[in-house]
């Protein structure tokens, strides 16, 4: 089982071996990546369930993977932990949490000492791509800048982006993976003098007196910054159905970390719901890890992401059921399956359309929620603060590189440094980078059938061009807004294949009549190249929406040095060349439903996952009359788990929302210090930092 | 004008819940008025849970008294778990001054027939497994004081006074009372105007700014403490532990460990931060951790989930002002909890009844001359 779960081989991940350490689950040797995340070893070694609820007894799993939630708690060396942001030491001692926790005797005296204070011009939280850049404009101005984050690695979640960067070319690395652009990013806030970051550094509060509570790598600090800047990104929203505590119920950038960042596969059949970028391109990044994707579903008629991510999951074998929504996840303790179903227009499923199929993973990739309680925060202590990236709203990391830098010039100007006027070119970009995906034009092909040229499988304005400015002979054109407006081939193609290359929705293709007429050569880009793929090989051609147009013949596999992606030329009948986009790797079997579909009434819904509320409980206060979500936390305990309400605030909106209650009716839950959980021995001082 | 009721109660907190649930069981047409969105939304919900009956005075005790009965036979009677727990409440003395305080005290309290008694170090560190030994000269014991969750406790009386026909208005601000012939006609809010035979006033930390309605002064000023949650645990320690060793910056503090496993702590700043200022402090968490962790070392791996500001509506002698007003013969006081209206909500709602109805037993008027709304308030209270 162990090895299976390790990804040792990835198409754009570099996999390094690392050191073998031995540590012990539950007593028994087990063998793990030293400072690899504990949760991380543990999936790799075959461990799913971490411990029991103390609430209802039933096992708990991988839930965020980001340090927010306590599901992956453990007891390591005696205390209990978050195994995600545990790093694996040997001969580290680690016992499932099973109901409550036993607080280790000491025998010891306290360990109380200081608790250093620190002064500093901005605070920066979080270094993603909004506050990597926010402090490289302030690095510049020579502002002393302080950058927290409570990752190991600064990054963020560009760390875990595998794909090509949409946005432009110029001022957004597009085209560029994301991890590539983070080290980059990264490195620049490294080099710069005025910057310091703190990695393992967790933002806690800020204060009513204007000091800003830091666990900094064990050891509580008191951060007094002159300014804040909130780039603290957003946490995944969930949903209420039936099943949505079982093992294998998570979000898609939980999983995203496993596999890009840990390179460890907690899957081998997952079923996603949400048609979002966030939806599409894990499933994507699954298929990259050698995961089976069995399906997607989406409520709304058509996916919310980019249609050239749609599309490429769609041409992989990944079916996409649009107007569907998840009744439930089925199995005693983990998920053993998913049953959807079609809504009508109101959202309502319909009875008699339920599928059921096999799947050990359910992704939720429903949305975003900004982490803008640091703002909040700041404002009532009256602390000058701005905020960037996903904690100020929802966008692509391209956007956030955007205003980062926007927000770093707003910082100097309050801090009264001489700044120049934030070019109006910068705002507008920051806004063309937020735009959601126009409509779908239909596809024109070109009319020639001779020479060499590119076919674009793009009709979705979204903002991307890089496909245009990487054209040696200038022969691709945006048509009407240069970032925005749908690429147009119009030219001289000398056949270089760059635009192949570089597009990040793989919907270039080439086709290339010079040698032969009637069977020219297709260029199709290819980003799975740990399913081996030889000369003479026959694959199942697919055209844009996945149909298959048939089998061809592989003429050659072209591996590049700069760029992970591989061209693979296909032999195509002249009357099909142009639809070929790409070939499928999943066959239809492992995405069939099961026979029938099944009991969804098996498992309840839970509005509160740390302490175990049902939406039924919730359901009930709300019809009792109850509006205020304080009231439903003192009843029912939802919101005093160990996550700190993170989660389940939008769950019991969204059962408000069900019951039809007017949002300006209910009043919001009360948020309180902390952020997350941290000892009395460290708030008293104890540790030593670094 | 809207509908009349036979009292209006203004404050739906520790006080004014068991109260309206106490009325409206005696088939008394009673209105609640609170200006935050649901029950016990101010103070109640800031109250850690003890509950106790030692105290030093006759009033304290007999009110909380009964409350313990109540809040101890509760799920029994009425069905809701509320966390009770009768954990006991401990005071250690760490000095030769502190252990005659509080062997002095238990003489009164033996007298008022309370169950307390001095345990040594040794017996201690069996009821609060590695507390520091370094000092320890011994600890009042009292067993049969216990907590609860103020939670589940002010909803539970809350969903059960409603059963029984309490009305209650939710997000109404009081703006008036209207006195007709020294007496309250009608209380007006920022959406209606409500007769009532009788008003009482359990308005907590507003008590002051409501009785100033009536032309009545009383005086009841919100003190500010900090106080925390942690994670569950197994059940390690047994009762509440107070700590009233005085440092630079705190007076006490105190902690126990609730049903559910989380210790609960709180901590008096000193000098007193006066004022209703919920906004939490960055000197908190640094003094009060120091205070348990040296106290009690076992405490430094716990982790704090969650801390939060509340105010003990303060009296200048620490005892609650109750009673009807002199002046204005349908007022009735229920303010001045000192901190301790969750521990004497539900005995005193009963109280508040009989006052209610004139039926005052001999005892309650002992009860009420420690509660009088017009003392010189020149005593100070022992165990404040």
């Amino acid at each position: 089982m162990s090895k299976q779960r390790r990804i040792l081989e990835h198409p754009v991940l570099p996999v390094e071996p690392g050191e073998t350490v031995t540590f012990y689950w539950n007593g028994e040797p087990v063998e793990g990546r030293k400072g690899e995340a504990l949760s991380s070893a543990l999936i790799a070694a075959g461990v799913d369930a971490f411990g029991r609820n103390a609430h209802d007894h039933a096992p708990q799993g991988i839930f965020c993977a980001n340090g927010q939630c306590s599901k992956c708690l453990v007891i390591a060396d005696g205390k209990p932990v978050k195994s995600c942001m545990t790093p694996l030491r040997e001969g580290m001692k680690v016992n499932a949490a099973d109901d409550l926790p036993e607080l280790p005797e000491t025998g010891e005296a306290a360990r109380i000492g200081d608790v250093p204070e620190v002064r500093v011009d901005v605070l920066v939280i979080g270094a993603g791509p909004a506050g990597l850049s926010a402090a490289v404009e302030l690095g510049r101005l020579g502002i002393a800048t302080l950058l927290v984050d409570d990752k190991h690695e600064p990054g963020g979640k560009l760390v875990l982006q595998t794909h090509k960067f949409f946005g432009s070319v110029e001022d957004s690395q597009a085209g560029t993976r994301g991890i590539r652009i983070g080290r980059k990013l990264a490195e620049a806030v490294a080099a710069d003098p005025h910057v310091t970051i703190w990695p393992d550094s967790t933002a806690l509060y800020v204060y009513s007196d204007r000091k800003v509570g830091i666990l900094r790598n064990g050891k509580y600090h008191l951060v007094s910054p002159r300014v804040i800047l909130n780039a603290a990104g957003a946490r995944e929203k969930s949903l209420v159905f039936p099943g949505n505590h079982l093992i294998g119920v998570y979000g898609a950038g939980a999983f995203q970390t496993l596999v890009n960042r840990d390179l460890v596969r907690p899957a081998s059949r997952l079923f996603i719901v949400g048609g979002g970028n966030v939806g599409l391109i894990a499933g994507y990044h699954a298929i990259q890890a050698g995961i089976t994707v069995v399906g997607l579903a989406e409520a709304l008629p058509e996916c919310g992401g980019y249609k050239v991510h749609a599309d490429k999951l769609k041409r992989l074998g990944v079916p996409i059921y649009t107007s569907h929504t998840v009744l439930s996840a089925n199995g005693s303790e983990r998920v053993e399956s998913v049953t959807i179903a079609r809504v009508d227009e109101r959202f309502r499923p319909v009875a008699g359309t339920e599928r059921t199929f096999a799947c050990d993973t359910l992704l939720v990739a429903v949305g975003l929620d900004p982490i803008a309680e640091f703002t909040a925060q700041a404002q009532e202590a009256g602390l000058p603060v701005f905020a960037a990236g996903d904690a100020a709203e929802i966008a692509e990391a391209s956007s956030a590189m955007f205003n980062g830098r926007i927000a770093g010039l707003a910082v100097a100007r309050a801090l009264g440094a001489k700044v120049e006027e934030v070019p109006a070119a910068w705002q507008a970009k920051a806004e063309l980078l937020k735009s959601h995906p126009g409509k779908i034009e239909p596809q024109v092909f070109p009319e020639a059938e001779e020479g060499v040229m590119p076919v674009i499988h793009c009709l979705q304005e979204i903002p991307c061009n890089p496909c245009s400015t990487v054209c040696p002979t200038e022969s691709i054109r945006m048509d009407g807004d240069p970032l925005l407006g749908l690429p147009r081939y119009d030219g001289r193609c000398i056949g270089c294949a760059k635009c192949v290359l570089v597009c990040p929705g793989l919907a270039v293709t080439l086709v290339d009549y010079r040698r032969d007429r009637e069977m020219p050569i297709v260029t199709v880009p290819y980003e799975m190249s740990h399913v081996p793929l030889a000369v003479g090989d026959k694959v199942a051609g697919v055209d844009i929406d996945g149909n298959r147009l048939g089998d061809f013949e592989v003429a050659a596999v072209q591996q590049n040095r700069e760029n992970l992606t591989r061209l693979v030329r296909l032999r195509v009948p002249r009357a099909l060349a142009k639809r070929v986009v790409a070939f499928r790797l999943q066959g239809d079997e492992a995405t069939k439903p099961m026979p029938e579909a099944a009991a969804t009434g098996e498992n309840p819904a839970m509005a509160c996952l740390c302490e175990r509320v049902s939406a039924e409980d919730v359901r009930r206060l709300i019809r009792s009359g109850v509006t205020d979500i304080n009231q439903i936390k003192a009843v029912t305990r939802a919101g005093m788990g160990a996550c700190g309400g993170k989660s389940c605030d939008t769950l019991i909106r969204s059962i408000f929302r069900q019951e039809g209650i007017d949002p300006g009716r209910i009043t919001p839950g009360t948020k309180r210090p902390l952020f997350v959980e941290v000892p009395l021995g460290i708030l008293a001082g104890e540790g030593k930092g670094e | 004008m809207g509908k009349k009721y036979d009292v209006i109660v203004i404050g739906a907190g520790s006080v004014g819940v068991p109260t309206a649930l106490s009325l409206a069981r005696a088939g008394i047409r009673v209105l609640v008025l609170d200006e935050l969105a649901s029950p016990g939304q101010m103070s109640n919900k800031k109250a850690i849970g003890g509950i106790r009956a030692t105290h030093s005075d006759f009033g304290k005790i007999r009110v909380c008294q009964r409350s313990i009965e109540i809040f101890a036979n509760w799920k029994e009677k009425e069905g809701d778990d509320i966390g009770w727990l009768s954990n006991g409440y401990s005071y250690p003395a760490y000095s030769p001054d502190m252990e005659k305080k509080f062997r002095d005290l238990m003489k009164v309290q033996h007298g008022f027939g309370l169950n307390i008694r001095w345990v040594s170090p040794g017996e201690y560190n069996k009821l609060v497994p590695g507390i520091n030994m370094e000092g320890l000269r011994g600890s009042t014991y009292s067993p049969e004081d216990g907590s609860a969750s103020p939670l589940l406790a002010v909803n539970a009386f809350y969903f059960k006074s409603v059963a029984a026909g309490a009305g209650y208005r939710f997000n109404e601000k009081v703006t008036r009372l209207r006195l007709e012939k020294g007496r309250v006609a009608a209380v007006v809010t920022d959406k209606g105007e409500y007769g009532c035979g009788q008003l009482i006033n359990a308005a907590g930390n507003s008590g002051r700014d409501i009785a100033r309605l009536a032309g009545l002064d009383v005086p009841v000023v919100p003190d500010n403490h900090e106080g925390a949650i942690t994670e569950p645990v197994k059940r390690f320690f047994g009762p509440m532990v107070v700590d009233i060793r005085p440092e630079p910056g705190s007076a006490n503090y105190y902690f126990y460990q609730n049903n559910e496993g989380q210790v609960v702590f709180c901590i008096t700043p000193d000098p007193p931060i006066l004022g209703v200022l919920n906004e939490s402090t960055s000197a908190f968490f640094p003094q009060v951790a120091r205070r348990m962790v040296q106290l009690y070392p076992r405490l430094a791996s716990l982790r704090v989930r969650r801390s939060w500001r509340g105010q003990y509506p303060m009296t200048p002698d620490g005892f609650p002002i109750v009673g009807r007003d002199a002046a204005v013969g349908n007022y009735i006081h229920a303010v001045g909890m000192c901190g301790q209206g969750f521990m004497l909500g539900p005995g005193l709602g009963e109280l508040l009844t009989r006052i209610i109805k004139s039926e005052e037993t001999a005892d309650d008027l002992r009860i009420l001359e420690s509660f009088l709304p017009d003392r010189e308030f020149k005593g100070v209270e022992a165990l404040k």
